[in-house]
This record gives C-alpha cells, sequence and structure tokens, in this order.
C-alpha cells in the first residue's frame, strides 16, 4: 500500500487499467448517459446564445436614428450605433494610412461627403510612388537601427515592388498599421489594470485563456453582426486574437520588477503615474517587447482569416490563388507577409531600444537629417514618376506602381516543382497513404470513437488527480464535462483523435531537431530564424498541395496540422537547451560526462520544464490548424464550426463549438502547466 | 459636412417638388459589392461595378466569405449579392431571407447545374458513362484509401446537400461512399492531382464553371429528376439534381431608395452561361487580373449590357 501512494506512475497505471475496465463495461447500444450524454437542457444552448446576442443588437435600448439622405427615421439600437461607431473610427484610420500610400478618396469623404469628391476630381490623396516608400524604409531602418536594418527594410520593400505585390502589401501593410498599435496599446492598458489590481488580474486570466486557444472561425461570424464586414473587422478580430499575449507578457514583466528598483523609485519621490511609466515600464521592457513581437507574429498570421470578413490585401489574394491552385503565386504571396512581418518587428524593436541622445545640441539641418532627406527623396522620386508619365504616356510606369502583370514572379518555377513532385513521386505516396490510412489512421480513429463519456471523465479527472491534486481533478473534469453535455462529443473524440497523432509525431521530430541543432551555435540560430518563418508563413498554404499528395483525407490534414505544429516543439527545446546554466554544465563535464551522458543526465531534465511548455504550445497550435484542416474536408468539430458560417443559429453554435475546442486545449494546458511548475520548483529553476 | 448634405437633401427634396417625372439621382456613397473565391463571381462583381460606375455612382469591392454574406447583405453592410447558386447558397440565402433585410432581385438567364461528373479522361477508363449504372460498376476504380474498398464520391462541404447525396447512395444501392470536401478549392486540388496521373475520379462540380473549358467532362447521368423525388420531399431518393436550378441576385432592401437607377439596371442584369464562362476564361485561361478582365468584357460586350442601363 505505502508502495502504491508513493509512486506515482504506480497509480497511473492502476488508473488506465480501470479507465479501459470501464470501456469493456458500458455497451455502446444500450443509450445510456454512460455511454453517451443523451438530450439534455444544455443543447438548446446555441440557440439561446444565439437569441441573446440577437436580442443584444437588434432590440435591446432601441433609438430612433434620423438618416439625412434618405429622409427617414430608422430604428437602431444603443449597442449597435455604439459598434458602428468604433468600426468607423478604425476604418477612418485603416483608410488613412491606405491612402497615404496608395491614394483614394475616402478619407477626404470623411470630411465632405460622397458628392463632393464625385464633383471634385481634385479632391483625393494621390499614391506615393513606391520608390518613395522604398527610399523611406531605407531611411528609417538607417535612423533606427544602422546600416543591417536598413538593408533588410529596403531590400523588402522593393522585393515586393517588383514582385507586382504593390497594392495588396500596403493594403495588408496599411491594416497591420492599425492592429498592431490598437493591440499593444489595448494590451498595455489591460496589463497595467491587472498588475494593479488583484481581482481584476482574476477576472481576466480566463478570458483570456479561453481568447487565447478559441479558433478564429469561431468568432468570425459574431464580429460580422456586431460591427460589420470590411476592413476594419478584420482588425477588431485580428485585435481580439493578438492581444492576449500582450497583455500576459505585460503583466510577467511588471511583476518581474525587482523591489529594489521599485523603491529606488518612491525615493526619488515618483508619483503612480510617474512610477509606472519612468521605472515599472522601462524596467519591464524585456516582456513588453517580446508581446509586441507576438502581436506582430499573430497579427499577420492573421492576415489570411481576416479576408474572410472583407480584410483586403495579400490574404485574400492568397485565398483566391489557392482556389484557383495557383500554389507559386500563393507561394509569392507568402514570402511578402513574412518580410512585411520581420521587419515590422526588427523595426519596432530598433525603435523600443533606441535611446534618446539627451547631450546631443545639433543644429537644425543635423537633428532633422532623415526627415530632410525624406522630403528631398519625396521630391524627387514623385518628378521622376510624372516625368516618366509624361514622356511615355503610354507605357507602365515602373517608377510609379509596377503591377500584377509588369512584376517578375518565379510561380512557373514553383508550379513545375509541385508538379514534378506529384508526378514522381505519386506511387511511393500511394502505398504510404494506404499503409497509414488503412493500418494506423482508421484504427485510432475507431479507438477513440469507443472512448465512453463516464470512463472518459474518470480518466480525465483522475489524471488530472495525480497530477495537480483535487483541485486540477475539478478544473479538467469541468472542461471536458462541458464538451460531454454538448451534442458534440464524438466530433470532439475526433477532433481530439488528430490533435493527438500530430502531437506526438511533431513533438518527436520538433525534439529531435531541436536537440541536434542544439549542438551547435550556428545551427541553433538557422533553425530559429526558419521556426520564426514558418510561424508566420500562412498555414493555408500547405493546405492544396498536401491534397494534391495524398487526396482529401485525414492524413492530408495531419500532415499540414504536423508541419505547423512542429514549430513550437523544435523552438522551445532549442530555448530550453541553451538556457541551461553554463556553470551546471561545466560541472556535469568535470564529474567526467562526455557529451551525450551530459545531454541525457543533465541537460534534458533541466530543459524539461521548458520543453513541456514547448509541448503545450504545440497542442494549441494542433487545434488550430486541425479546425483550419476542416478546408480539406474533416468530419470534426471543425466542419461544424465552418458550417456555422451559414447556418441560421450560426452565432451561437460557432461561439459554443469554438468553447469545446479551447476547454481540450485548456484542459491539457492546465494539466501540463501544474506539471512542469512542480518541476521548475523541484529542480530548483523556478 | 452636414452643411453640404443638408445642401443635398434641399437640392433633392427641390428636384422632387419640380417634377415628380424626375427620377431621383442615386446616392454617390459608393455601392459596395462583394468578391468571393472563384472567378466568375469576382469578375462578375467588377463587370456589374463597372456598369454601375458607367452611370456616375460609386462603388467599392470587400473581400467576404461566401456564406456568411446574406448576413451582411441583410445588415447593409454589402448592398448587392450577384452569384447565388441554388444548390450551395440556398439555405443561406433562405435564411437570410426568413430573417428579412434582403430582396430577392431576380435570376440569371444562365441556368445552372450541380451533379456527379467526371473529367473527360475517366470517361475512357470506365467505359459506359456517363450512365450512373456503369459508374456503379467500374466503383473499384475510384475507391481511395479511406474508403473501403468502395468507390469514392467527393462532394462539396457537408452543408451544401450532404444529406441529399448519403440518400441518394443509398436509396439507389450504389457501391460507393461520400466523403464531403472542406471547400472548392480542395475539389480542384484533388482533380488536378487525378489528372497528372491519370487516376480516376467522381467529383462535385457545377456548370456555368472554369471546368466547361479546356477538355472539360461531362456530368454522371442519374434517372431523371421529378418534382418531389428526393427523400426530403417525400420521394423516394432515386434521382438525380434538378437539370435546371437557378442563379439568383439579391440587395439589400434600402437599394432602390438610395440607388433607384442602379437597383434597376441591377434588376435588368442577366447573364447567360456563356457570357459568365467567357468572364472566367478570360482570367483563367488568358491570365488576366480579374479587373483586366471585367474591363476587357466590358468592352467587348457593350452591346449586351448597354441595352440594360
Amino acid at each position: 500500500m505505502q508502495y502504491f501512494t508513493n509512486h506515482k506512475w504506480v497509480q497511473f497505471i492502476a488508473l488506465v487499467a480501470i479507465f479501459f475496465v470501464l470501456v469493456m463495461a458500458i455497451d455502446p447500444t444500450s443509450g445510456s448517459n454512460l455511454w453517451r450524454l443523451q438530450e439534455n437542457i444544455f443543447w438548446h444552448l446555441p440557440n439561446i446564445l444565439n437569441d441573446g446576442l440577437k436580442y443584444l443588437i437588434n432590440d435591446f435600448w432601441v433609438v430612433n436614428v434620423y438618416d439625412i439622405e434618405l429622409d427617414l427615421t430608422e430604428k437602431s439600437t444603443i449597442i449597435k450605433e455604439f459598434t458602428h461607431s468604433i468600426s468607423g473610427a478604425v476604418l477612418f484610420c485603416i483608410n488613412l494610412i491606405r491612402e497615404l500610400l496608395l491614394g483614394g478618396v475616402k478619407t477626404v469623404v470623411t470630411f465632405t461627403s460622397w458628392d463632393f469628391v464625385s464633383d471634385n476630381e481634385w479632391a483625393r490623396i494621390p499614391a506615393l510612388p513606391w520608390t518613395a516608400v522604398a527610399s523611406g524604409a531605407f531611411l528609417l531602418g538607417h535612423y533606427l537601427g544602422g546600416r543591417k536594418l536598413s538593408m533588410l527594410a529596403g531590400t523588402s520593400i522593393i522585393y515586393i515592388a517588383v514582385f507586382g505585390q504593390w497594392t495588396p502589401a500596403m493594403q495588408t501593410l496599411s491594416f497591420v498599421l492599425v492592429a498592431v498599435p490598437l493591440s499593444v496599446f489595448i494590451g498595455l492598458v489591460m496589463g497595467i489594470f491587472a498588475y494593479k489590481s488583484k481581482v481584476f488580474e482574476s477576472i481576466l486570466t480566463p478570458l483570456l485563456n479561453v481568447a487565447q486557444s478559441m479558433p478564429h472561425f469561431s468568432y468570425l461570424i459574431p464580429v460580422v453582426v456586431f460591427f460589420g464586414i470590411g476592413d476594419h473587422a478584420g482588425a477588431i478580430s485580428t485585435v481580439i486574437f493578438a492581444t492576449p499575449p500582450m497583455i500576459r507578457l505585460t503583466i510577467l514583466g511588471l511583476k518581474k520588477v525587482s523591489p529594489e528598483v521599485l523603491e529606488a523609485g518612491l525615493m526619488s519621490g515618483c508619483n503612480p503615474r510617474q512610477l509606472m511609466f519612468k521605472v515599472l515600464i522601462p524596467t519591464a521592457r524585456h516582456d513588453i517587447l517580446i508581446g509586441v513581437n507576438q502581436v506582430i507574429m499573430q497579427c499577420l498570421a492573421m492576415a489570411v482569416i481576416a479576408s474572410f470578413i472583407g480584410a483586403k490585401g495579400l490574404g485574400y489574394n492568397l485565398l483566391v490563388s489557392l482556389n484557383m491552385l495557383n500554389i507559386g503565386a500563393a507561394l509569392e504571396l507568402g514570402v511578402s507577409i513574412v518580410l512585411i512581418a520581420i521587419v515590422l518587428d526588427k523595426l519596432s524593436l530598433a525603435w523600443a531600444n533606441k535611446q534618446t541622445n539627451y547631450f546631443a545640441n545639433l543644429p537644425f539641418h543635423l537633428h532633422y537629417k532623415y526627415s530632410l532627406a525624406f522630403i528631398g527623396i519625396l521630391i524627387a522620386t514623385s518628378v521622376l514618376a510624372y516625368s516618366a508619365s509624361v514622356f511615355f504616356p503610354d507605357k507602365p510606369n515602373y517608377l510609379y506602381i509596377i503591377s500584377k502583370a509588369q512584376g517578375l514572379t518565379t510561380q512557373s518555377f514553383w508550379d513545375t516543382i509541385v508538379d514534378w513532385i506529384i508526378t514522381n513521386t505519386y506511387q511511393s505516396v500511394q502505398s504510404f497513404n494506404f499503409f497509414m490510412t488503412a493500418s494506423i489512421l482508421m484504427p485510432i480513429k475507431a479507438a477513440y470513437l469507443s472512448m465512453p463519456v463516464a470512463a472518459t471523465l474518470f480518466l480525465v479527472a483522475g489524471i488530472g488527480y495525480l497530477v495537480g491534486g483535487l483541485r486540477s481533478a475539478i478544473v479538467v473534469t469541468m472542461f471536458i464535462g462541458f464538451i460531454a453535455l454538448t451534442p458534440w462529443w464524438d466530433r470532439a473524440l475526433i477532433t481530439a483523435y488528430m490533435v493527438t497523432f500530430s502531437v506526438v509525431t511533431s513533438v518527436i521530430i520538433g525534439c529531435s531537431v531541436g536537440v541536434l541543432c542544439s549542438r551547435n551555435p550556428r545551427a541553433t540560430k538557422v533553425i530559429l530564424l526558419v521556426c520564426d518563418t514558418f510561424q508566420t508563413f500562412p498555414s493555408f498554404v500547405y493546405l492544396i498541395p498536401v491534397i494534391m499528395l495524398f487526396g482529401v483525407s485525414d492524413l492530408s490534414v495531419l500532415i499540414a496540422v504536423i508541419v505547423y505544429a512542429t514549430i513550437p516543439a523544435t523552438r522551445y527545446t532549442v530555448e530550453g537547451l541553451r538556457n541551461v546554466p553554463q556553470p551546471l554544465q561545466e560541472a556535469a563535464s568535470m564529474s567526467g560526462l562526455n557529451q551525450i551522458q551530459r545531454l541525457l543526465h543533465v541537460e534534458l531534465p533541466l530543459a524539461f520544464p521548458h520543453i513541456m511548455l514547448g509541448i503545450n504550445q504545440t497542442v494549441i497550435f494542433s487545434l488550430f490548424m486541425v479546425i483550419i484542416g476542416a478546408f480539406i474536408g474533416t468530419d470534426d468539430l471543425g466542419q461544424l464550426i465552418m458550417q456555422s458560417l451559414s447556418k441560421a443559429n450560426g452565432m451561437g453554435q460557432g461561439i459554443l463549438l469554438g468553447l469545446c475546442v479551447a476547454f481540450i486545449g485548456l484542459a491539457v494546458d492546465h494539466l501540463i502547466h501544474t506539471w512542469s511548475n512542480q518541476r521548475k520548483k523541484a529542480l530548483g529553476i523556478a | 459636412m452636414n452643411f453640404l448634405k443638408k445642401l443635398a437633401t434641399a437640392a433633392a427634396v427641390s428636384s422632387l417638388v419640380l417634377g415628380a417625372s424626375i427620377v431621383q439621382a442615386d446616392s454617390k456613397e459608393p455601392i459596395i459589392i462583394p468578391t468571393h473565391n472563384w472567378t466568375s463571381q469576382i469578375t462578375m462583381a467588377y463587370v456589374i461595378g463597372g456598369i454601375f460606375e458607367s452611370i456616375g455612382d460609386n462603388v467599392s469591392y470587400v473581400p467576404a466569405d461566401s456564406q456568411a454574406v446574406y448576413e451582411s447583405v441583410r445588415n447593409g453592410d454589402i448592398t448587392i449579392a450577384n452569384e447565388i447558386w441554388q444548390s450551395t447558397f440556398g439555405k443561406s440565402f433562405n435564411n437570410a431571407l426568413d430573417a428579412g433585410g434582403i430582396i430577392d432581385v431576380g435570376n440569371h438567364a444562365a441556368v445552372t447545374k450541380e451533379e456527379w461528373w467526371y473529367p473527360a479522361y475517366v470517361g475512357k477508363l470506365c467505359p459506359g458513362l456517363p450512365s450512373w449504372k456503369a459508374l456503379n460498376d467500374c466503383s473499384a476504380l475510384f475507391a481511395t484509401a479511406g474508403s473501403g474498398g468502395k468507390g469514392r464520391y467527393l462532394d462539396g462541404p457537408m452543408d451544401w446537400h450532404g444529406q441529399e447525396t448519403l440518400d441518394r447512395i443509398k436509396a439507389l444501392n450504389m457501391n460507393f461512399t461520400a466523403k464531403f470536401a472542406g471547400s472548392s478549392g480542395a475539389i480542384w486540388a484533388e482533380l488536378a492531382s487525378a489528372k497528372k496521373d491519370n487516376r480516376a475520379v467522381v467529383v462535385f462540380n457545377w456548370s456555368p464553371n472554369f471546368t466547361d473549358a479546356g477538355t472539360g467532362g461531362s456530368f454522371v447521368e442519374f434517372p431523371p429528376y421529378t418534382e418531389g423525388c428526393k427523400i426530403a420531399d417525400g420521394g423516394d431518393g432515386k434521382c438525380g439534381s434538378p437539370p435546371a436550378g437557378w442563379l439568383k441576385k439579391a440587395a439589400y432592401y434600402q437599394m432602390p431608395k438610395k440607388w433607384p437607377t442602379a437597383y434597376k439596371i441591377f434588376n435588368n442584369i442577366s447573364f447567360t452561361k456563356g457570357q459568365i464562362g467567357n468572364m472566367a476564361a478570360l482570367v483563367d485561361v488568358d491570365g488576366l487580373s480579374h479587373q483586366e478582365a471585367a474591363k476587357k468584357w466590358l468592352a467587348d460586350n457593350e452591346a449586351v449590357w448597354k441595352r440594360w442601363l
């Protein structure tokens, strides 16, 4: 007995044994609640939620709004007016930036009217020549970060222009330039409030958890109903997705500020505001900047999905190209998205780290040399572009804008490669496909589907108890119990099967690659860069090639998921191993351990908690990608989320399905976090 | 801004007073046209936009999901919907009609066909096609890894008409299983890959579509459709899809008031199958961008669309 209570693994085996006995004992044909919960009051929840939201937007607090143009009074609601004014403000900002870059009339319209602009041809903002924007990027890069950054920013812009993606790229840029500052600002403010008020933090944390693990598709329709469709709706859904990591990292950073720094600030006579903005935030800068980096990555990762509800730009073009099976074009668009992400990330980092030179007392022309240079370039490039259009009126003006048809392209190259792969590997791929589907995937799926509700809840509660005691047991059982109450238990099991398979595979691949690469500093750098690139690279691009190889099947979905979910597993393994304290490594070497022994007995155990966080991320990434896999064709929760886009009660159903997906993620997240924290304490590296 | 608006209202009111016969002018606010993710719809959106612009109206385009778009038309965020397919979007569209705020602006001249379809080369692999019985006899050719020995029919997303497909397979006792693709893109990818390999596939497809061009393919011939033959309508389910489905247009309910002229034109607009195929081919075959294709179409077919003004 003593042996049993002292050894968790024995308890775990006992738990699994009881689980299997329960699975055997519960008869699927009986139709009892032990097998699947029967129809209950929770099944009405989608309709109730849907009606509630509809009531809120259509019937709650009705006000009269007068339409000047049509001369009639219309009924509206206070919520609708409120959300529409937010939409208007966001849209104005996006249009302003967009029209500064690309030209247009909408900004002018805001201050006049459509009639005015239609009557006055001159009343429009002219587009900047791309050459001006590119030189601006060179200058800005140089100003913020020196020559290296200047080259990066400038050449990226030139790439985009030369490949004929100017218009969509600037549309995406204008949308991102609004979404990123908005997310950073909201994230900072909420983070500061949460830091100051424990109550607020405890309310915020579960909301953040859900927002971060809910698939984006489930809140697209609510956003459309409340905010309308268009670039602003895309930006708003992006903000919902991108703000949580910013809040988290702000709280984390502020909490890490050491009391000595805080007291030094107080002793210097700071008032609370000065303390926050002059002491705390600058000290917490490192974590806050990681937050900004995350926001930028998330915003560009949303570029494709935001186009479902009206965001113009690279994401939309990418979707259209994919639908036309234009993989080469989609790849080029994807590269542009990654470039914008990297340039914005590096520029914002350099900007935040730039020290103000308080001692410089420079004459006007030196102080403003960058601004002056830009004005000069702007005039020069405009004159050049204008004169080119005067001298060669019939030719396309390459100095002004390079359109898609005139740009360079490597499409045919990529298409040939894809062609070659498909024609030459099809036979071998096909036998692999048959083997995987028939001998591995179908049996796993059948096994998952044979899990009764009662046995599964018992297993989950037991694991929770073993990992984190009674509290964890209750938390995870509630998460999974919620799914059991919905009509979607079978669907959730299919999602779980796909996620389990892809997580196991991703972790095996990711950890092995991570361990190998962490042996060599250069390889480490390369692999981290690869991870960064693939994280922003729109995952939609993988969908079409995998279908061409593996058909519309579960295997296609899983391969796309594995490609995407291996990123965090690799990244966290590399980081975990790299951060093992140097003295410990040396101590191990001095004790006579060889490389392999050191890795197995010192580095891996110490890095393990961090690697577990990577596995946690792998689970979240897989869940997201499995849901996107619905575009290939699945029969899990994701398929229903896609369907909710067209259903009458779609809003409620979409949100609840999203919650089911989020709860799977959160249950795993809770277990891993609890366990990893315990390990960290035990290893003394908390 | 307010002053100008008042002025415009005053002008509008006085014009009404001066002569009731003068039709009130269209608002200068842009008519918002959605673009989805298939060629013919996008090109047609730009064509219709071009027609509206030719009478001096402002137009703007917004990308939107093809299922979610009706909710936005209802709310007035989008003004028109130009390609509503009976079997794929009929449900979403009817839901929106029930909820109110959207008006049915009639059908295009083009009738649509939506049915099981195979590319031309499959006809050689399975002689006897397009009869469904011949298809059923060749079912082994269409087997895939996940189909468990039966033939596999790749249908569109489950919510398009999934139940009907399953009903039909059962009613006709076919040796086939249905796999539901998640998007039209998935169907095209499967088709392209099968073609490279000369592999037999049968998928859900429709016409007019870009697949009409080139070597093309044919629809499978099922027992003919009769009113009420589907299981959902109380029949025995042993029949194919209706031979002529509708392709509708819809608009926001305030469009007739706000853009009366444009609404009248939109009401008249009616594209034929050939015209829609032609628009798609300008992009898919000739490689123009959607906007350029629309411009070219408008220039080449002035006689067609000037009639609608």
